[in-house]
């Protein structure tokens, strides 16, 4: 096979056989479909036959997985219960979410095992959602892989913006079951805008309007110095193109007289002449409909009350969308549009006149975001110059862990974008200390009883040594899907322990607002507490060092009455530690302990010299130095 | 170079927005020795030899024009795979991707 190249930005042309081949996928519930950038430009990867989607639907048989895409949907009414649609609904839900989708589910269950998740019930057993998701992946791979001419580096894949941290673990698992190395999981609606390249302006207010099928989305976006956060999504999950066919299938049987209880196949036949009467009306002003001996005229006139009332609804979405978001009609700087559905004309001009600006539309509407995706993908893969890397995301809460006296210390900050990787060393409190107890807290505020525990887990295994002398280094490392992994080494010995925090540790806003601003109006107490606490650490570890070399050699070093008077004193820190709510207070008892405890000191200093010397001569002495 | 290559170059120089055409070069690298350089150009420099190609710009630079003198560039579809393939007279011979050469 000759080598084929692709044209590069000046000065980046890739050294041999350091060709990364990324591609961006919108796993979709629909449809789904693979892009990737060529020479420069981002392109849908079709099929051997030329077409761009991937219908979104398997078909299994008792041997196994039969076909993907159309050829599956061709058994979807003779072998309804093993043809699976739609798979993307069923992501990362349990079985009682399901149940809430109500009956219209061809489909039987089993209550899945580990995971929580439902099971496809098919000839070849129990299907998974994230099985069956791999297996459209798997396909959407293959035919990148033809096309790019070698295996994959990686992928961005999208999903919606509403996905909770659960449902993208699945999505990311359907990935890792296809072995696709996923680069990022991006939100639709910021895929779509990085296809009509909003991001390289940097800020604005964007307006992701998504009429599909059969859902509705609207997300309000806010780009701030290059980074995409998701103001408010809204929407409906019953609503869309296919709907547009019924009320112009109705009002055709209702024209034409026709009866209302009509078998399926004549149902099926009539949505067909309606949905190309649809499309048609996108192009010319008027058509004629023929259904059977009977033809009609549809003009868009016509059209436009036959669809007005559900664009209507969708505005309606939008209108609360953008409340949710505090955002007013005239801060939104650019409307996009995307899904199928947006081809129809009246929904372009009532988006226009809604939002008081002309939509972008130029991208084929059911490609842009996979369009947006690839693009994605090429900047992280590192086919394009660093400059140009994106941030999508930030920490919404500071990322911590609890030091000695239930305080926190942070070791990623809020706002930090991501993704994000930040170590500090920590060390051992006590002598001979062989593990080490690492909660993993977020927050802004200073006590750990004030944040949020998200995980614990201990490292074991520190050699023995003096205390303060481990060197524990603590990485807090957050990928760019959010998800946070932690791991504690000692780097003497080199034992290490890490934990993955699994989802759910995601916040809703109210929640972050509700944490941030109880750190604001706490802050005088929570720097006072802070201060107590730290003082309390230090007076824990003056007794318990002061306790230990009186127990080694205080009756050889002090006298009687010096040992009584040191007693005391400690005796004296230990109960003004328990007692006082004063930070400064104790750190007064604490210094003039330590004072007190001067000439022991210097005494088991000098001994401890002494003793090291003892039997070498001076000779050997001078020797040495 | 072909008329293929020709028009998908022109088409990839609108799809981008900017650019004067392409730049075809060598660069000693890879694992037999040399390999091409393929990019779009924003402005050619002093030195570059640039000849017109229909509407696109051709730049190479006088040393690369040393090892591609003859070449012919063509747009070639491999099944699902597409894409430039430089059709070089003067490479004795080349490591097993193609990615690299030895004239």
């Amino acid at each position: 096979m000759a080598l084929l190249l692709q044209i590069s930005e000046p000065g980046q042309s890739p050294e041999p056989h350091q060709r990364k081949r990324a591609v961006g996928i919108d796993l979709g519930t629909t449809n789904s479909l693979v892009a990737t950038v060529r020479s420069g430009t981002a392109t849908i990867v079709n099929d051997e036959q030329g077409r761009a989607l991937l219908p979104s639907a398997l078909h299994y048989d008792r041997h196994g997985l039969s076909c993907v895409g159309y050829e599956a949907l061709e058994h979807d009414l003779s072998d309804p219960l093993n043809t699976l649609t739609s798979v993307k609904r069923f992501m990362g839900r349990g079985l009682a979410d399901v149940a809430l989708f109500g009956e219209q589910l061809p489909y039987e269950f089993v209550a899945g095992s580990d995971s929580g998740m439902p099971k496809f019930a098919t000839a070849a057993g129990a299907i998974s959602p994230v099985q069956a998701s791999a297996e459209l992946l798997a396909s959407l791979e293959r035919r990148a892989e033809l096309a790019l001419g070698g295996d994959l580096d990686g992928a961005v894949i999208t999903v919606p913006a509403y996905f909770d941290d659960a449902q993208r673990q699945a999505t990311k698992d359907a990935a890792m079951l296809a072995g696709i190395k996923v680069l990022r999981l991006l939100n639709e609606p910021t895929a779509a805008a990085i296809a009509y390249g909003l991001d390289a302006g940097g800020e604005g207010t964007i307006a992701v309007y998504d009429l599909g099928g059969g859902t509705f989305d609207i997300s309000i976006l806010r780009l701030t110095r290059g980074v995409f956060e998701v103001l408010a999504s809204g929407g409906d999950s019953a609503l869309g193109g296919d709907d547009f066919d019924r009320a112009i299938a109705d009002w055709l049987r209702a024209e034409l007289a026709i009866d209302a209880d009509m078998a399926p196949a004549q149902q099926r036949q009539l949505l067909a002449i309606a949905k190309r009467a649809k499309q048609q009306l996108s192009e010319v002003e008027q058509t004629q409909l023929t259904v059977g001996e009977q033809s009609l005229i549809l003009d868009r006139d016509q059209l436009a009350t036959l669809l007005d009332p559900l664009i209507a609804k969708t505005l309606r979405a939008c209108r609360r969308s953008l409340a949710d978001a505090g955002v007013k009609l005239d801060e939104i700087d650019n409307v996009v549009l995307v899904g199928g559905s947006t081809r129809a004309l009246r929904v372009r001009e009532k988006v226009a006149d809604y939002f008081g600006r002309e939509p972008l539309c130029h991208l084929d509407p059911d490609q842009v975001v996979a369009l947006g995706a690839a693009v994605q993908a090429d900047v992280l893969i590192g086919n394009k110059s660093g400059d140009d890397l994106l941030l999508l995301d930030v920490i919404p809460l500071s990322l911590g862990i609890e030091t000695m006296g239930g305080l926190v210390e942070k070791i990623i900050h809020r706002n930090t974008t991501i993704p994000v990787a930040k170590a500090q060393e920590f060390t051992t409190f006590k002598d001979g200390q062989t593990a080490l107890a690492v909660h993993v807290v977020q927050g802004e505020r200073e006590l750990v009883s004030d944040c949020r525990s998200l995980a614990r887990f201990e490292l074991r295994g520190i050699p023995p040594m003096t205390a303060g002398s481990a060197k524990i280094r603590v990485t807090y490392q957050v990928d760019a899907d959010g998800l946070l992994s932690v791991a504690a080494r000692e780097m003497t010995s080199g034992v290490e322990a890490r934990i993955e925090v699994k989802p759910s540790y995601g916040l809703d806003d109210g929640e972050v607002t509700r944490m941030l601003q109880e750190s604001f109006s706490h802050a005088r107490e929570d720097m006072a507490a802070r201060a107590l606490a730290e003082q309390q650490v230090e007076a824990d570890r003056i007794i318990e060092d002061i306790r230990a070399a009186i127990a080694v050699d205080g009756e050889q070093l002090l006298d009687a009455d010096e040992l009584e008077c040191l007693r005391k004193s400690i005796d004296e820190l230990q109960q003004l530690r328990e007692t006082t709510r004063e930070h400064r207070q104790l750190a007064r008892k604490i210094e003039s302990v330590a004072k007190g405890s001067e000439t022991f000191a210097a005494r088991r200093m000098n001994a401890a010299v002494k003793k090291a010397l003892a039997g070498q001569s001076l000779d050997q002495l001078e020797g040495e130095l | 170079m072909t008329a293929a290559a020709e028009q998908h170059v022109a088409r990839h120089l609108q799809g981008r927005g900017k650019g004067i055409g392409i730049r075809l070069g060598v660069r000693t690298t890879g694992c037999s020795g040399l390999s091409y350089v393929l990019e779009f150009v924003d402005e050619a420099a002093p030195e570059d030899e640039v000849f017109a190609c229909g509407e696109v710009k051709l730049v190479i630079d006088p040393k690369s024009l040393l090892y591609l003198d003859g070449t012919e560039l063509d747009y070639v579809k491999e099944g699902l795979n597409e894409g430039f393939e430089f059709r070089n007279p003067n490479v004795k011979d080349e490591c097993g991707c193609g990615e690299s050469f030895h004239v």
